[in-house]
């Protein structure tokens, strides 16, 4: 085990899939050369090691970097390419939609693109709505894409280099302002299987689903509720597709509640699937109605009072959890 | 491969433009038959010289990517007919299942790696594959068919920014038929060449006669060429012309009478059989063979097809994971 960041950790999976596979190779806007000089910066330092012929700055082109994921992968290379910022995804959705989600399905079965995506996300750097807009629902319905989105320097790492290595196009979300977030990561090849969740923290009196960033704020809510002797059971999804509905069923047919929280938007985002599979699955088992902590549903607000009034915090989690315990 | 085509390979591609042309006439039959094969046909009749031309420039293994008028350039890329029409009538024994239909069709067994029916896909899809070949430090070439309507999308350009700028082995190919739905060139593009743009992105951009396989080759040769030797990208405009609507259910009628009077006298297959006939390059019982050798193998193909079962309902929820 090593204290890394984040965003080391990320480094670090990225470090081992080249050294692995010379079929891994990476590309994006400033994945070599960035304008950003930071040992927590996920693709620092790999220009100088594997050279330009495997890490490849691109051209402000979010169509063409995730086209060249999608036609490299069907010729059988393992595409890594960086998309900046996930509003930015949106110039590359028809890649990544109609392409690398469709044409395996398209082709029988005959083709395979095993490519991944990186994207930073996140709300809280002062950018505004066209850098911090949380869009996973909507890559989360489109069928073809597996969908990550990690909360700790481990699950950064294990889960990255299994999106790496599966044969499916995979994105992987990551929160950035978690790069520089501490904690502790295993060495060597480690990965994280797609599709399982995590118990973050143990509990019996309510399920609070989150992932990414927002496990953060999850944890923070269900230490205020432990001083009040309310037990938490945190799930971290880590996966959202494919999601481990049984991780989720076991825990609500538990603790009997459910609160779902995450930092994009409320109406249609994931939360609702979440809500949704539990509603179907395990009605007989709720005590209480199911709650949503989510943003409103507006742009994500700069002025920093307004930013910090977006984002979900851990009192209107606690306040959640409270206002069906009795 | 000689840099003119040689009598043996004029005779070689005209009968491959004949087979593609019995395959879409017999298409546009079955059209008709109400219910014998499902959804829109979009076919390339006219166009034949184009698919032809480029690819019998090629090596078998350099890959293509086709989009929504892809027959001839899957037929020309040696698709089996059989498996390719099952895939069309939507048979479980077509090339993708059925799962692609007429659209999407991908036969990567002969390097058709992907077509894209989003007009402007292909051009970022085959950087891609052209990439993997420089990475991989391959002989081969990747080819890209797109059409004039299809030039006025970002993705071409950004693709062939990208192609230029790492220098990659990509020949692509403007098949200009003169319609992109029904708005004409002149309605729809800024410049009177697309071929014009080469220089934009530091490419060469050659226009070429569409309707002429015998230029059309020559001229992919040396393109083809080009893009083997390492020296980046190449951009051949082909001008030809779209002799029925964008797709079947499509019946022309913003379309000029006399306009397609013009273009049917050029039509690219009777042209090059006067032309073979002129030359003494070939008989007219060598060209009745040609016609029953590839009707039989149309008909073959749609029998294969009509006994072919559908795939299961269920088989739906196959193939979305590897």
């Amino acid at each position: 085990m090593a204290q890394l960041s984040f965003g080391q950790a990320v480094n670090n999976a990225l470090d081992l899939a080249m050294n692995m596979d010379e079929s891994v190779f990476l590309a994006g806007e400033g994945v070599g050369i960035s304008i950003h000089y930071d040992p927590n910066m996920p693709s620092h330092g790999l220009l100088g090691k594997y050279g330009p012929k495997r890490v490849k700055d691109t051209p402000v082109s979010e169509a063409a970097i995730a086209g060249l994921a999608v036609g490299a992968s069907c010729m059988g290379l393992r595409p890594v390419v960086e998309i900046m910022f996930l509003p930015f995804i949106t110039l590359a959705t028809d890649m990544l939609v109609n392409h690398a989600g469709k044409l395996q399905y398209l082709s029988g079965g005959k083709s395979t693109f095993p490519l991944t995506v990186r994207v930073k996300a996140g709300v809280n750097f002062a950018a505004g709505c066209q850098h911090s807009h949380n869009l996973e629902a909507w890559l989360a319905h489109s069928p073809g894409l597996k969908v990550v989105f990690p909360s700790t320097p481990e699950d950064a790492k294990g889960l990255l280099l299994s999106a790496i290595f599966d044969p499916n196009p995979v994105i992987v979300i990551e929160e950035m302002g978690l790069y520089w977030g501490k904690g502790e990561v295993p060495e060597g090849d480690y990965r994280v299987p797609l599709g399982k969740a995590r118990i973050a923290l143990p509990g019996k009196d309510c399920t609070l689903v989150s992932y990414g960033g927002a496990t953060h704020t999850a944890i923070e809510a269900a230490k205020i509720l432990s001083k009040e002797n309310i037990s938490i059971e945190i799930i971290d999804l880590r996966t959202l597709v494919p999601l481990d509905r049984d991780c989720l069923l076991n825990s609500v047919k538990k603790t009997g509640r459910l609160v779902v929280l995450h930092d994009a938007t409320k109406f249609g985002g994931f939360g609702a699937e979440i809500a949704a599979i539990v509603a179907e699955d395990a009605f007989e088992f709720l005590k209480a109605p199911i709650k949503r902590v989510a943003a409103p549903d507006i742009p994500v607000p700069f002025s920093p009072t307004q930013e910090k009034f977006y984002k979900p915090n851990a009192d209107m989690v606690v306040d959640a959890v409270k206002s069906i315990l009795n | 491969m000689e840099p003119q085509a040689n009598s043996v390979r004029l005779k070689t591609m005209y009968e491959k433009m004949v087979l593609i042309r019995k395959f879409e006439e017999r298409i546009i039959e079955l059209v008709q038959e109400q219910g014998r094969i499902p959804g829109m046909q979009i076919l390339a009749n006219g166009q034949e010289a184009v698919a032809v031309g480029i690819i019998e420039a090629l090596k078998a293994e350099d890959v293509i990517v086709s989009n929504h008028r892809s027959h001839g350039h899957l037929l020309a890329k040696g698709a089996d007919p059989k498996h390719l029409m099952a895939e069309i009538m939507g048979k479980a024994t077509g090339v993708n299942k059925g799962k692609s239909g007429t659209l999407h069709l991908a036969v990567p067994e002969v390097n058709a790696l992907m077509t894209s029916t989003v007009v402007g896909a292909g051009p970022p899809l085959a950087a891609g594959a052209a990439f993997a070949q420089q990475y991989r430090n391959e002989p081969n070439i990747t080819v890209v068919f797109f059409g004039d309507g299809a030039a006025a999308e970002g993705s071409v350009h950004e693709a062939m920014n990208l192609a230029a700028l790492w220098k990659l082995p990509l020949l692509f190919v403007c098949e200009n038929n003169c319609w992109a739905g029904a708005q004409s060139y002149a309605q729809h593009c800024s410049v009177g060449e697309i071929a014009q743009r080469g220089i934009a992105y530091g490419m060469p951009g050659e226009f070429v006669d569409g309707n002429d396989v015998k230029k059309v080759y020559a001229l992919a040769l040396s393109m083809a060429e080009y893009c083997r030797e390492g020296k980046g990208p190449a951009l051949i405009e082909a001008k030809t012309y779209r002799m029925r609507g964008h797709g079947e259910n499509d019946h022309q009628h913003y379309v000029d009478k006399a306009e397609l009077e013009y273009w049917a006298k050029k039509c690219p297959i009777r042209s090059l059989k006067e032309k073979m006939l002129k030359d003494g390059i070939v008989t007219e019982n060598e060209l009745q063979a040609i016609e029953t050798k590839t009707l039989a193998i149309v008909a073959e193909a749609v029998a294969f097809g009509d006994a072919s079962p559908f795939p299961l309902a269920k088989e739906a929820l196959n193939d979305v994971w590897a």
